[in-house]
């Protein structure tokens, strides 16, 4: 029922323009590497916590945001530079990093991710011993 | 570290990323003559009620204390600075984020009154709201 449902919608006059519409947008990143791990920085404002959604298996990491504000009733747009509601974005990891201890944050509209590197592959510092 | 080239999602996003500034480039054949190339940071939304324009600035980790937000008849001045902390010790792979000091300029409706201009900022976008004028109501003229 749901897919008939779907179908018809798109089969509809115009749904091209309705389909790129709704496109998320690629919010700009930083990442970057150290000794612990990767970390990146995601711009994505108007996501408060419960529209975030961050997602990391072994392979990839998926970030995901719905941009949510309180928009007074009757608006009418006049310009509009930003023209969707939802962010997305994803990456492919590799298998040194421990995605299973990823710490994600979000404060001001910025989303912070972090991905140590497996406690095996980060490198030790080796004490000489003078004998 | 990142499979990014490989990674056909990325790729995509990328030519998406392009296709989206051409299209911005051209979108507008007459913009306004205060109105920015697309892409300037930060974006815009302006929407507008009876009573009120609201403009939505996505400006995402800034302390809100730095915006400098000025209304001159109907000329909208927002000044910030986001100065991104660089990690000397790492490595970067990407830096695609806004760093430094903006100044947007947007023309508002001509009715709006500069005298009634209120700001939040919330989840890294800063709204402004400015109360328009009452709209004179058309007056009626009896035909004596």
């Amino acid at each position: 029922m749901r897919d008939t449902q779907d179908l018809a919608t798109h089969s509809s006059a115009g749904s091209q323009r309705a389909e790129r519409e709704v496109y998320p947008l690629i919010p700009p990143a930083d990442v970057l590497e150290d000794v612990d791990g990767i970390t990146l920085h995601i711009d994505m404002p108007g996501v408060s916590k419960s529209g975030l959604k961050v997602e990391a298996d072994k392979n990839t990491l998926v970030i995901e945001g719905d941009i949510q504000f309180s928009m007074p009733q009757g608006m009418e747009a006049l310009y509009a530079e930003l023209q969707s509601t939802r962010y997305r974005r994803n990456f492919t990891l590799s298998g040194e990093l421990d995605t299973e201890k990823t710490i994600a944050n979000l404060k001001n509209g910025v989303l912070s991710v972090k991905i140590p590197l497996r406690a095996e592959v980060r490198p030790r510092k080796i004490e000489v011993h003078a004998s | 570290m990142f499979g990014n080239a490989t990674a056909f999602e990325t790729l995509f996003d990328e030519l998406r990323r392009m296709e989206q500034g051409v299209e911005q480039m051209y979108g507008r054949s007459a913009p306004g003559i205060r109105s920015v190339a697309r892409g300037t940071f930060p974006p815009a939304n302006i929407g507008a009620t009876e009573n009120e324009v609201h403009v939505y600035l996505f400006a995402p980790g800034f302390d809100a204390k730095s915006f400098s937000i000025s209304v001159q008849r109907n000329v909208l001045t927002v000044a910030g600075q986001r100065v991104l902390p660089i990690d000397e010790k790492a490595t970067y792979f990407r830096q695609e984020r806004f760093d430094g000091e903006f100044r947007r300029i947007v023309t508002l409706p001509e009715d709006v009154d500069p005298e009634r201009v209120e700001a939040k900022y919330r989840d890294g976008v800063l709204q402004i709201k400015v109360g328009r004028r009452e709209v004179a109501k058309p007056r009626q003229i009896q035909v004596a």
